[in-house]
């Protein structure tokens, strides 16, 4: 469960990635659809905190431990939100690629979450 | 945020490029402050060096992006030395980390020129330093 959200997240946070630095290509802010976009990430985000936090209330063990694994779930939710702030101050390319950025580092986020979780 | 707008003189250091600069080393704090309070706080004596190096790249990454959010000249000067001193500093721990491993039991963040962090340590500073120095041709401009 846990593994498959994690798979999920990172790529829809390398897909919004992707279309942020497509924005940013063409010399164009955020727009509404973009931070739509960061939303859903944002919330697979979050689901998959409650998960892990769920998980390790029922006892199981991350495998490089509980103290690495809930700061990564945390700086995994909290990435993408702090990006698209801002890029809400910075309305040209700069925060696109800002957000851009963000979903890059949501991703090897999620690749180092997989290690720890030990999938 | 309120405050640089308030002071509309005051050299702004975070619009444009900077947007992404900051939240680079915004990243780099959370990552460099947390893992060494973590290593320093579980398992100091494995590697008092390499974690104690973490912890100094996390306090400069810290006062850079401090600096950088503050804007005005005197931050820029300060963030454009602290950058030099980030660049030397990952060299240096670079190098020095492939002559001799076993000063360096563990990894710091600025192991192999940051290798693990994508070599945003190493990349990072000298962008900075370039959008610093721009920043200031634009200062003198206005």
């Amino acid at each position: 469960m846990l593994d498959a959200l994690t798979l999920v997240t990172g790529v829809a946070a390398l897909v919004l990635a992707a279309w942020c630095g497509w924005a940013a290509y063409r010399d164009q802010p955020t727009k509404d659809w973009h931070f739509i976009a960061m939303a859903v990430v944002s919330v697979l985000a979050l689901v998959q905190l409650v998960i892990g936090i769920v998980q390790l209330a029922r006892g199981e063990k991350p495998d490089q431990g509980t103290t690495i694994f809930v700061a990564y779930l945390l700086g995994a939710f909290a990435a993408v939100p702090a990006a698209g702030f801002m890029s809400l101050a910075e309305r040209t390319r700069w925060g696109s690629i800002t957000v851009a950025a963000g979903g890059v580092v949501l991703g090897v986020l999620e690749v180092r979450l997989y290690d720890i979780w030990g999938g | 945020m309120a405050a640089t707008r308030e002071k509309p003189a005051r050299n702004r250091l975070i619009s444009g490029p900077g947007t992404l600069l900051v939240w680079l080393y915004g990243v780099m704090v959370v990552g460099a402050v947390s893992r060494s309070v973590y290593q320093i706080a579980t398992d100091f004596d494995r590697a008092p060096l390499a974690y104690s190096l973490s912890a100094v790249a996390g306090l400069v990454y810290g006062f850079i992006t401090y600096s950088l959010v503050r804007g005005g000249e005197q931050a820029r000067r300060a963030a454009l030395v602290c950058c030099g001193a980030e660049l030397v500093g990952v060299l240096t721990v670079g190098t020095w980390a492939l002559v001799d491993p076993s000063a360096f039991p563990d990894q710091t963040v600025w192991s192999d020129y940051g290798m693990e962090y994508l070599f945003i340590p190493v990349i990072l500073p000298i962008s900075a330093l370039y959008w610093l120095r721009k920043a200031a041709r634009q200062g003198e401009a206005a």
